[in-house]
């Protein structure tokens, strides 16, 4: 568990804030792509990944019995195959914190949980404090929170930011992920602002998507938050963490992004304390790559439980 | 309390080594046939040398023996250019233009069904990343030709009442760090526009040119219109001197393009020169740092800084020197240096010993000189040509490794203040072929561009080339265009 900071927190110097080419960070997020992992490295990474998995449900529909299947799910991924890890964490709306809480005892496996009005954040700020209050209180380790994408679009950065710090201090020692939704920042230069915004003010991690808007997580997007992660730790020295969310639902994209975290940030990050994927069928493609890298052949989708 | 030095290293990022390592991803070498000798390609037919000589070629990353080579001398060069003058004067030149746009496009198509037996023979021969000759090189290549057999019936278009006629022979003699590419870059423009050809590849890398030649005998191209004639600068000498050629196009060094000039003075004979750079890459503090610190990547160490137009002189704004640097010292780190086959290696084999030789005489220069030598901690394999990508921070304008062209993956590093002071760093050189700037600021890129003395600069990129856009250099970098419609020009009168 993290000790809250008493440091004051004050706005970024936006003046020292790179420019971002778009066509500079697209080409990048290419060579990334055309990294070829095989063999062992293919396994070893395809491990990484699933360790590193929020399992997510979020639908209006979502019930306690999903809930359970999910929470099975997420320390069975595959019981047939040995030496697999589980996913980080299971990803549910506040009201079913409890009941995941619960299912997952003595797994390791963390409970995060969406507020703050996920996921337009259209609320005042009292609503989404005692949002966060209530997923904190219901056992949540984790709270994936929304920005007022409103409130930056007009400029008001410093709302934002004092929302964000407010919602780091309801969160006490749960760890906070800040939701940018990047779909709706429209250029890349937001999405560095926006970044830096949420890593002044205090967030954990910070994370592409909701996954209810498109386009949610892309590789460009993400190497450019991964690249602000990177010069917040080269001035402090501290660590935040990174979740693309949303879109992610293939092995071959997900090395993709592994790819990318080992080559911006290093080893330090290439663990599930500081990096996840916000997924919910990425760990079935992940299976059914490890279970053929061992088979040498692909299995029907039908041996692989979906829950 | 934790002192400055070991607040610094805590903040390290540690790329180098990494617990998830890349395993090994060769591209296979099963489909490459290699004849254990390849011949001199004159009027249609695969013909020994008259000599009988024969030199090797060897892979640059193995150093092992690829194939022989034959040494073409004064009399193959005769025959040659015998044969190319025969097929100007009874096909070529009598042929309707549209009917030589075929036959180009023929070439570049087959260029593109044969795309990855050439990438794998480019990198074997000339110790580039399989990912390069495979995504830049092959392609880039086929695309020439596409290009340049589109501007074959259209030449009175592109020059306008001006009645455009073809020269006759043109003898091209081409460097070793882009053997296919720049063959093509010569013959495309010069068969669009109804010369024939005698062509040199450079003596370390002949096979892709060769290779050509078999891929154009198969395209039923008349017989004697592109010829192929292998060995070092005697047989090149014996092209620039011939007295039955047109035009000289040259591409490679400085001081044998010089040589080239003094020969050819008086004869009649036209001739455009690619020569060496030394070029400014230019961030500025308004720039995007971390794409800038990828076009710095890519500026000095694509093709192993193997480039005439490498951004080999990075000139960083003192505001954001430092951390640039770092940003460029951790992304060094991540490159992989290695089997050029390899399709994880970024950078492959330097192409041959004595190259090598050379860029190691000019680290020992700069480390004398003075300037901050830093190298990147990859290791490198113990066989075969590699030098690790090599940074001298803190050089100024008056060390030699900030002067002189080294072709090799070594990038000087200065820092300047003002507008005024860089531009005039920049342009303070012998050299005029390329140059790069980045800045957010679209105002600023244009006052550069207008006073650098440069052919081609490029803003918030580097090394991007096209078929379309013309390429070719101020000062010693030569003269003359190649690529787009400036680079019909030299092969036509007017």
């Amino acid at each position: 568990m993290r000790k809250q900071s008493t440091t004051i927190l004050t706005l970024p110097d936006f003046s020292k804030t790179p420019t971002i080419d778009q066509v500079g960070v697209e080409e990048r997020v290419a060579r990334f792509q055309t990294r070829s992992i095989k063999k062992e490295s293919k396994v070893q990474g395809l491990k990484l990944g699933l360790s590193m998995i929020d399992l997510t449900t979020l639908e209006g529909k979502d019930t306690e019995g999903k809930v359970k299947q999910l929470c099975y799910k997420a320390a069975h991924l595959h019981d047939v195959m040995q030496g697999l890890p589980t996913v980080a964490a299971v990803c549910v709306y506040p009201t079913f914190v409890k009941l995941a809480k619960k299912q997952l005892e003595g797994t390791g496996i963390k409970v995060a949980s969406v507020a703050t009005a996920f996921p337009s954040g259209q609320s005042t700020r009292k609503v989404k404090i005692s949002d966060t209050h209530f997923a904190v209180d219901s056992g949540a380790d984790e709270v994936d929170m929304v920005i007022s994408r409103g409130e930056f679009l007009e400029g008001n950065y410093s709302y934002v930011f004092d929302e964000i710090a407010a919602v780091k201090q309801a969160c006490g020692t749960a760890r906070l992920k800040v939701i940018l939704e990047t779909g709706e920042l429209s250029t890349l230069d937001n999405v560095r602002r926006a970044s830096e915004i949420a890593i002044y003010a205090g967030a954990d991690f910070i994370k592409t998507s909701t996954g209810k808007i498109s386009p949610a997580a892309t590789q460009p997007v993400t190497l450019v938050m991964l690249e602000t992660i990177r010069d917040y730790y080269y001035k402090t020295g501290k660590m935040v963490g990174m979740k693309p969310a949303g879109g992610i639902s293939t092995a071959k994209i997900a090395l993709q992004y592994l790819v990318m975290l080992r080559e911006t940030l290093g080893d330090k990050w290439l663990t599930n304390e500081w990096y996840r994927f916000g997924a919910s069928s990425l760990a079935n493609d992940i299976l059914m790559q490890l279970q053929k890298e061992q088979d040498g052949v692909y299995q029907s989708g039908d041996y692989f439980s979906k829950d | 309390m934790a002192t400055t030095a070991e607040k610094k290293k805590q903040n390290s990022l540690g790329l180098g080594d990494s617990k998830w390592a890349y395993a090994a991803s060769p591209e296979s070498t099963s489909h490459i046939n290699l004849k254990p000798q390849y011949e001199l390609f004159i009027d249609g037919k695969f013909v020994k040398p008259s000599s009988g000589k024969y030199f090797d070629t060897i892979n640059p990353a193995t150093e092992e023996k690829l194939s022989s080579i034959a040494e073409a001398d004064e009399k193959d060069v005769d025959k040659a250019v015998k044969a190319a003058r025969k097929a100007y004067n009874n096909v070529w030149s009598k042929m309707p233009a549209k009917e030589r746009g075929k036959y180009i496009y023929r070439i570049a198509r087959l260029l593109q069904e044969r795309a990855r037996e050439f990438s794998v023979i480019e990198t074997l021969d000339g110790g580039k990343p399989i990912r390069e000759s495979r995504d830049i090189d092959i392609p880039l290549a086929a695309n020439h030709f596409f290009y340049y057999a589109g501007w074959s019936d259209k030449l009175e278009y592109a020059f306008p009442n001006r009645k455009p006629q073809s020269l006759g022979v043109a003898g091209q003699i081409i460097p070793w760090n882009f053997p296919l590419l720049m063959a093509a870059w010569k013959i495309a423009p010069a068969l669009a526009t109804g010369n024939t050809v005698v062509l040199k590849p450079a003596e370390t890398t002949s096979l892709t040119a060769l290779k050509l030649a078999e891929l154009i005998a198969d395209s039923g191209l008349p017989e004697g219109v592109v010829n192929i004639v292998t060995g070092a600068g005697r047989t090149g000498a014996a092209i620039v001197n011939h007295p039955d050629i047109d035009k000289i196009a040259f591409t490679g060094s400085t001081d044998v393009g010089k040589l080239i000039q003094k020969a050819i003075a008086g004869t009649g004979k036209k001739a455009t020169l690619e020569l060496g750079g030394k070029a400014a890459n230019i961030i500025f503090e308004d720039a995007p740092i971390d794409q800038a610190v990828e076009g710095i990547v890519n500026g000095i160490f694509f093709n192993q800084g193997h480039v005439c137009c490498a951004g080999s002189r990075l000139f960083v704004q003192e505001g954001v020197a430092d951390i640039v640097i770092r940003k460029l010292k951790d992304r060094l780190e991540t490159l992989i240096v290695g089997d050029p086959l390899d399709k994880n290696t970024d950078i492959g084999a330097i192409n041959s010993k004595q190259q090598l030789a050379t860029i190691n005489k000019y680290i020992e220069i700069g480390k004398k000189e003075g300037a901050d030598f830093y190298q990147s901690k990859c290791s490198i394999p113990s066989k075969g040509y590699f030098c690790r990508p090599t940074l001298f921070l803190n050089a100024s304008q008056s060390h030699r490794v900030v002067q002189e062209e080294i072709f090799g993956p070594v990038l000087t590093i200065q820092t300047f203040r003002t507008v005024e002071e860089v531009i005039e760093k920049a342009n303070n050189i012998p050299y005029g072929l390329s140059a790069g700037v980045w800045t957010d600021k679209g105002s600023k890129i244009f006052n550069m561009t207008n006073k650098l003395r440069a052919g081609v600069i490029w803003a918030n990129t580097y090394n991007k080339f096209d078929p379309t856009s013309p390429f070719g250099g101020y000062k010693e970098s030569g003269f003359g265009r190649e690529g787009g419609l400036h680079g019909l020009m030299p092969y036509l009168k007017f």
